[in-house]
């Protein structure tokens, strides 16, 4: 007579292979490309995360365009490096009271360049220009998430603030005709009228 | 206690074991050689040097750029070989950071260096990168091959972008260059803080 015996459940030992085989964890290849992308992107995407920012750069461009050449590139040039400087000054740890502050006159008082058209000497534009980009790069230039590779993070966030300098370049190139010329002093309002906006956060 | 929680405990702890970290070079699957090369195109410090020196000699005329051409990667391969048999060094990111910190600063200014000079500076970069590269590569056990890998392909894109940028006459495109520059100083000093913070 065929007789059934239950047998001890295996269920259980089988399941804990299972576990066992599919979260042992594996040795560590350690190797320089981890969060690579990550830290490109993140770099990329954070000159754009503030209006303020998008609002200081593309006036930057925008200004150098009205005054023709060589502001038209050297300011652009200034303004990553002085940006770069005052990113390290916020990673070695030296404090810059009013960052925010600053980063909001930048846009005022750059819109309102535009806008009045003003024209100053090359070393004094590049002048202005270095002095607010510290602001910014000691804001923003510090901000790197964890686990991202810091020089890709540096190096989009470098590259996209060159791309909103273009970006400005671009759109002052419509200086050479009057009705470009209006334009652009009225986008220099604009820059002007956001710059009183952020200063009135910035204050209040 | 019951045998599931016996098992469940023993199948956290075994979870939670730490293994040992291995460094060692990106696997093409294609050799040492190639291991090498893609190394060297994955490490974008190393590639904004040489892109520097290249946009610098590039920038300096044709006779510049030959003797870059020249110098850079035998002095690369030589310092390198040099490594090979040398104790691996401390952590040297922030030479490297500095070098390219000073190229993109001298092609940013457009500085009219004679070609002596741009091949010296050239020469001076590979040698350090040489010298580390060698080091680190006998740390992880790779071999000379990956070291010519490495060479070969930093003589490829100091080639390429030096002879693309010699040609140039428009002054926009100078600019352009010179813009380029500014970005790769601006990168290192960036660099440079988060290397001085310590979250590089």
């Amino acid at each position: 007579m065929l007789r059934f015996v239950r047998r001890p459940s295996r269920t259980a030992p089988r399941a804990a292979a299972v576990v066992i085989a599919l979260l042992w964890p594996l040795a560590a290849w350690a190797h320089v490309q981890a969060g690579e992308a990550g830290g490109f992107l993140s770099g990329l995407s954070h000159p754009v995360s503030g209006l303020d920012h998008v609002m200081a750069m593309v006036a930057v461009g925008l200004w150098g365009a009205q005054l023709g050449m060589p502001a038209v590139w050297v300011l652009p040039v200034a303004f990553p490096l002085m940006m770069a400087i005052g990113g390290m000054l916020g990673l070695i740890g030296l404090p810059l009271p009013g960052v925010e502050t600053g980063i909001a006159v930048s846009a005022l008082v750059l819109g309102a360049l535009v806008l009045g058209q003003i024209r100053l000497p090359l070393a004094a534009a590049v002048a202005v220009v270095a002095f607010f980009a510290v602001f910014h790069g000691h804001a923003h230039g510090t901000e790197l998430q964890p686990g991202q590779n810091a020089m890709l993070y540096s190096l989009g966030f470098v590259v996209m603030t060159g791309t909103l300098h273009a970006v400005g370049i671009g759109i002052g190139l419509m200086h050479r005709w009057d009705f470009g010329r209006v334009i652009l002093r009225g986008a220099g309002a604009l820059v002007l009228a956001g710059g009183l906006y952020f200063l009135w956060g910035a204050l209040a | 206690m019951s045998r599931a929680r016996i098992t469940a405990i023993i199948v956290v702890l075994l979870c939670a074991t730490p293994s040992v970290a291995h460094a060692h070079l990106v696997n093409s699957g294609l050799g040492p050689f190639y291991d090498g090369a893609l190394h060297l195109l994955l490490s974008p410090g190393d590639l904004l040097g040489l892109a520097a020196a290249a946009l610098l000699a590039g920038l300096r005329g044709a006779r510049a750029s030959r003797l870059t051409v020249m110098v850079l990667p035998a002095a690369w391969l030589l310092a390198g070989a040099i490594g090979l048999n040398l104790p691996a060094a401390a952590d040297p990111t922030w030479l490297g950071v500095l070098s390219f910190v000073v190229l993109g600063v001298l092609v940013a200014v457009d500085l009219n260096l004679v070609p002596g000079a741009v091949a010296t500076l050239a020469g001076v970069f590979g040698a350090v990168h040489g010298l580390f590269n060698g080091s680190a590569l006998a740390a992880i056990g790779a071999g000379p091959v990956s070291l010519v890998g490495i060479v070969v392909t930093a003589l490829m894109v100091v080639l390429l972008v030096s002879a693309s940028i010699v040609p140039l006459q428009a002054a926009w495109t100078r600019v352009a260059v010179r813009v380029a520059g500014s970005w790769v100083a601006a990168v290192g000093l960036l660099m440079l803080g988060w290397l001085w913070k310590g979250g590089a």
